[in-house]
């Protein structure tokens, strides 16, 4: 089967998603998007990537013994998060008095535990996502 | 001029919308319901909520039409 035009436009196309995925999720605390946006976007360039080049090869790279961990471990992270501001700071998911530094708004690196929890979604949603297709696809 | 468009948008959203419940080719259903999506984020940032308007485009042009492609694989092609 010829289709090395799809094969090559797919391996132009991934690192440009991806990049734009990781930029969603790390801005998620001071542009539009954030968390779930960003991992939806991750998890499309990974479905993108099963579609071109076959289940098999999808599985290779991202393995469902990853994704498994990955999905438990966003969840874990946030309540685990929620939680140390809850012993700290008295109710859950406080920002302040965890000694995060705030940093100064506008930048970056501010906005004290928002960008753990961003990254925490996106990796959780992206495997999620990935999940869902492979269950989807796999023979019974 | 940016009723115009507005207006245009909608219309084109109910249009989308009564194709995809119309055809019977249910690959066309899926990739004009793509095209919906889209067309409904573009509305989403005329309403000033572009953080609606990227998780649409996000979730409803892209992993929608992804899934239901991978369940169309496994059914038929056309509805009886």
């Amino acid at each position: 089967m010829n289709n090395r035009l799809l094969h090559t436009i797919v391996k132009m196309l991934l690192p440009v998603i991806i990049v734009y995925g990781i930029f969603i999720v790390l801005h998620g605390h001071l542009t539009p998007g954030g968390g779930f946006s960003g991992g939806a976007i991750l998890g499309t360039a990974l479905v993108l990537y099963g579609l071109a080049f076959g289940q098999d090869a999808s599985l290779k790279i991202f393995p469902e013994s990853v994704s498994k961990y990955l999905e438990s471990g966003g969840v874990l992270a946030i309540v685990v998060i929620g939680l140390v501001g809850l012993f700290v700071g008295g109710y859950f998911l406080s920002n302040a008095a965890t000694g995060v530094p705030l940093g100064t708004p506008g930048d970056l690196l501010s906005g004290g535990i928002i960008p753990l929890l961003m990254i925490a979604i996106g990796l959780k949603v992206g495997s999620t996502l990935m999940t869902l297709f492979n269950a989807l696809l796999e023979d019974e | 001029m940016m009723t115009l468009l507005t207006i245009f948008l909608v219309m084109l959203l109910v249009l989308t919308a009564f194709a995809v419940e119309r055809t019977k080719d249910l690959l066309s259903a899926v990739i004009v319901f793509a095209a919906f999506s889209l067309v409904l984020s573009v509305l989403w940032l005329i309403l000033k909520a572009p953080d609606v308007a990227l998780t649409e485009a996000a979730v409803g042009a892209g992993i929608t039409t992804v899934v239901l492609l991978a369940v169309l694989s496994k059914t038929e092609r056309y509805e009886r």
